[in-house]
């Protein structure tokens, strides 16, 4: 299956909740060394609920579409809930089939999340159980 | 080497080696700086090592291992022929390119650099010729110096008379650059550090394989490669190093087969090369090497720089023609390898490759382990095209026609 299909280039081309936020409660910026994609994440959050969430950054339709699907995920929902957002749910998202390089292209925007939100350092997938 | 009567390269019956084009339609394999593919002579030749005299070397006392050591030793023969080393002893088989300047960096460096030395190397180099200096930097506390380059990607040699000084005690320099292609003037260059008493090491990963490269001509005094980008197999690789110096130098790793004799505290070291060939080598990989030597002899070498010269000028023509491409190094294949570095305006060099993936063009995207040049080229990253002796002009079109329909889907920007 191709890889550059109609979903992932329309996230590419008008990405959802793209931009930044003047006051967030949480902002963290990452990139991928292996390729330079650069992502920044920045939420509101009331009581726990993610109200209000932007991002922003540069890289490959992959990275760039992934970050853009997870904002649309997690807009309304609760950190606890967001918390729980592994691997495999962003490979379900995206819904092909991805080479283990680009599957960090993929993974980059939830471990941005993950650190600002979590302090979780680790990529999605490689924690310590 | 002798240069035998020229003819073209017959591609049509050396792509016939290679069963990895023999697919409908045909892998178009672009990226050869990276790792070039393997022809059946050189997989039956490790084939009827595994099949028939699978042994150990140099110590064997029966027939198969003193077949073994004679094809070992027959690989370091033709390696030596190929870049017209004086004495066999003087090629040492590494894993690699990188372990080859690695090798110099701890044994030769760890004796020879002090605190205040300094070590001049290229803005463009692989990080295999940077890394390992910036480690002997650290331990010695020298210092490195870096030759620029101008925005065509050329060496700026207005600073080399600045940057070679009484100070200076090696140049370590790429032969051709893995990212723009440039061929480095690296004659001059070595004869310009001779005179400051400096020692050169190149970086010769990406000449070796693709032109004649006559050691004692250049008189350089180290140049490493690799078996993985001239048809051989991964695993092996090659330093050269002057007799004088390798045979002061303290061995690199120790252990069996780089002895003479081992006391409880103290040991006596083996002549060159057993030297520096601690443990069981790569023998195998060492006899492939050899083939692929061979392999690539018989083509003919100087055929080999033409016909890449010809598939550089009909690229760089082509991919010239692309609205929003932007071309890295030399403008004139003259001064360059079979590589060919660019940029689509607005696409990522990752989708870039990722969308020729999916029209079966295999090429390179990404910082090509040169992160200062990408820094200077004031790019993340680049797309990389770099062809070796099976490739063809179709292969070009494919990779022209593939871009042109990359752009078509990819060009629907974010506003």
């Amino acid at each position: 299956m191709n890889i550059y299909q109609e979903e992932l280039l329309d996230h590419y081309e008008n990405p959802s909740n793209y931009g930044t936020l003047p006051n967030p409660d949480i902002s963290h910026e990452e990139d991928n060394p292996l390729c330079g994609d650069r992502i920044r994440i920045d939420l509101i959050v009331e009581d726990d609920i993610i109200t209000e969430v932007r991002f922003c950054g540069h890289g490959c339709t992959i990275s760039q579409a992934s970050a853009s699907m997870l904002t649309e995920e997690i807009e309304g929902k609760s950190l606890t809930e967001v918390k729980k957002l592994s691997r495999d749910d962003i490979l379900d998202m995206i819904g092909i089939p991805l080479g283990p390089i680009r599957i960090k292209c993929a993974l980059l925007a939830l471990k941005v999340l993950k650190a600002g939100a979590y302090g979780i350092k680790c990529w999605p997938g490689e924690e310590d159980e | 080497m002798h240069s035998s009567h020229f003819r073209p390269l017959d591609v049509e019956n050396i792509r016939k080696d290679f069963p990895i084009f023999a697919t409908t339609p045909p892998l178009a394999f672009l990226d050869n700086a990276a790792s070039t593919q393997t022809p059946r002579p050189v997989v039956e030749a490790m084939d009827a090592y595994y099949d028939t005299y699978r042994s150990n070397i140099h110590r064997g006392i029966y027939r198969i291992s003193e077949e073994a050591t004679a094809q070992y030793e027959n690989a370091r023969e033709k390696v030596a022929q190929l870049v017209n080393a004086p004495r066999a002893r003087q090629i040492i088989f590494t894993r690699n390119t990188t372990e080859s300047i690695n090798l110099i960096a701890y044994s030769w460096g760890s004796a020879n650099i002090r605190e205040g030395d300094e070590i001049v190397l290229t803005v463009m180099e692989h990080h295999s010729n940077l890394v390992p200096w910036q480690l002997l930097a650290q331990r010695t506390g020298a210092v490195l110096r870096f030759m620029e380059i101008t925005d065509e990607g050329l060496l700026d040699f207005t600073q080399l008379q600045d940057l070679l000084t009484e100070k200076t005690k090696l140049v370590a320099i790429g032969h051709v650059s893995n990212v723009l292609g440039t061929i480095n003037p690296i004659q001059s260059i070595i004869t310009a550090a001779h005179a400051v008493g400096a020692k050169v090491v190149v970086d010769a990963a990406q000449s070796v394989p693709h032109f004649q490269v006559d050691v004692q001509q250049l008189d350089c005094d180290f140049l490493a490669f690799s078996g993985h980008k001239m048809c051989g197999p991964t695993g092996i690789g090659v330093l050269y190093g002057k007799l004088e110096l390798l045979e002061e130098m303290p061995p690199f790793l120790g252990g069996g087969s780089m002895i003479r004799s081992v006391e409880r505290d103290v040991s006596s070291y083996a002549e060159l090369p057993a030297k520096f060939e601690a443990g069981t080598p790569s023998i195998a990989e060492a006899i492939g090497l050899g083939h692929a030597v061979d392999y690539i002899t018989q083509a003919n070498l100087a055929a080999l720089q033409v016909h890449e010269q010809e598939l550089l000028k009909y690229a760089h023509n082509r991919l010239n023609d692309i609205e929003g491409i932007t071309l890295y190094g030399p403008s004139s294949p003259h001064q360059k390898a079979g590589v060919i570095s660019f940029n689509l305006e607005g696409i990522h060099p990752h989708d870039v490759a990722g969308v020729l993936d999916t029209h079966g063009i295999a090429i390179r995207a990404g910082h090509h382990c040169a992160q200062p040049l990408m820094k200077r080229l004031d790019v993340i990253a680049t797309t990389r095209a770099s062809f070796y002796l099976y490739n063809t002009i179709e292969e070009v079109d494919r990779l022209y026609e593939g871009l042109c329909s990359t752009q078509k889907l990819m060009t629907r920007r974010r506003i």
